[in-house]
């Protein structure tokens, strides 16, 4: 039995609760594949924790958005049932984990925009994202004070660390730029939108970039597409692993 | 892997308000801050805690297994330090 992918008649609000949802899920997945595999085993506990909370995230959006779609489609459908080019999550966010230094550096970039965006969007008209937001914040929050304190660690620890630390900073930078882009008009009001946000997270990246020794990489080139559907290479063969199972078995329950 | 250098710290958390901190484990890490977040990470996974302490295990001072009969055997034939001895009156309720 073949399973068939969906498509969403995307409002511009389901657009945007499918794109915060994919981001949140994707960063979730990626943390997950640390499990078995963390240089210490409290990290392990501390990323797979983090992988939860950002995967419950991805649960209330996708629940939401199933709710406000209309057409009987569960949080499931929006997860396994969507091929590549629907998803809309940021690219930064599919990139592999690379070492310890690169999944970190992943982390401090993506929570020290999403944390100030969730205190933004406390104050949306719209009660149940308030109160998504008012969730997921505390758990940002905490996101962000664990991957600052470990890549100030890296960065102001060996050589070989620091090494690491400016590597995967540099290799990420140019993914960054998209985490800015502006929101749908017709959204103005309703959410809070990312360009009001670029100050703080700068402010953010330069304390702890400081006190990690590390240099905060100049603008150059950077990549978009990912809010568009046009992923890198990596999206594709983490949703074959992510959607695999449903797909092949449908309706499979524990 | 733990590293051999990583410092052990023993984990105490204060589950309510108005209770004392108790011991609940151990774990591996490079610094205190690091310690209090896989603290937090390893043992309040649950909503156990309101408030916790990370205390570095080479700060404890222990009593030695091989003094446990000095140490505390005299206590077992002090049977009289229990408070049975006395009939409680029920006017005290709950004690």
């Amino acid at each position: 039995m073949a399973t068939t992918s969906i498509t969403v008649q995307a409002t511009p609000l389901l657009a945007y609760l499918l794109k915060r949802a994919d981001d949140a899920l994707i960063l979730g997945h990626r943390l997950s594949e640390w499990c078995g595999a963390a240089p210490l085993m409290e990290e392990e506990m501390a990323l797979a924790n983090m992988g939860l909370d950002l995967i419950g995230q991805a649960r209330a959006l996708y629940g939401y958005a199933a709710e406000r779609e209309g057409a009987g489609r569960t949080e499931d459908d929006y997860a396994y049932r969507r091929d590549e080019r629907a998803f809309g999550n940021l690219l930064l966010l599919e990139q592999p984990n690379g070492d310890f230094a690169q999944t970190m550096v992943r982390q401090l970039l993506y929570s020290a925009f999403i944390d100030p965006y969730w205190r933004a969007l406390m104050t949306s008209p719209d009660a149940t994202l308030a109160a998504i937001a008012a969730k997921s914040e505390k758990e940002s929050a905490y996101h962000l004070r664990h991957a600052s304190e470990w890549v100030i660690r890296l960065g102001d620890g060996t050589a070989e660390s620091h090494r690491r630390a400016q590597a995967a900073l540099e290799r990420l930078w140019p993914y960054t730029g998209e985490l800015f882009a502006p929101e749908d008009e017709a959204l103005v009001g309703l959410v809070a939108n990312p360009p009001t946000l670029r100050a703080a997270w700068r402010e953010t990246l330069s304390r702890v970039l400081a006190q990690a020794t590390l240099t905060m990489p100049t603008d150059g080139w950077m990549q978009s597409g990912g809010r568009a559907g046009a992923h890198s290479e990596h999206l594709g063969h983490l949703l074959a692993e992510l959607q695999y199972l449903p797909r092949t078995y449908p309706g499979a329950v524990w | 892997m733990a590293e051999p250098a990583t410092p052990l710290w023993e984990v105490f958390i204060r589950s309510r308000n108005g209770l004392a901190h108790r011991h609940a484990g151990s774990l591996h890490a490079p610094d205190a801050t690091l310690a209090l977040q896989a603290a937090r990470d390893l043992f309040t996974r649950r909503g156990e805690g309101l408030s916790l302490w990370v205390v570095p295990s080479s700060a404890i001072t222990a009593s030695d297994p091989a003094d446990q009969g000095m140490m505390f055997e005299p206590t077992g034939s002090k049977i009289y330090r229990h408070p049975t001895f006395y009939e409680i009156p029920d006017e005290v309720g709950h004690m």
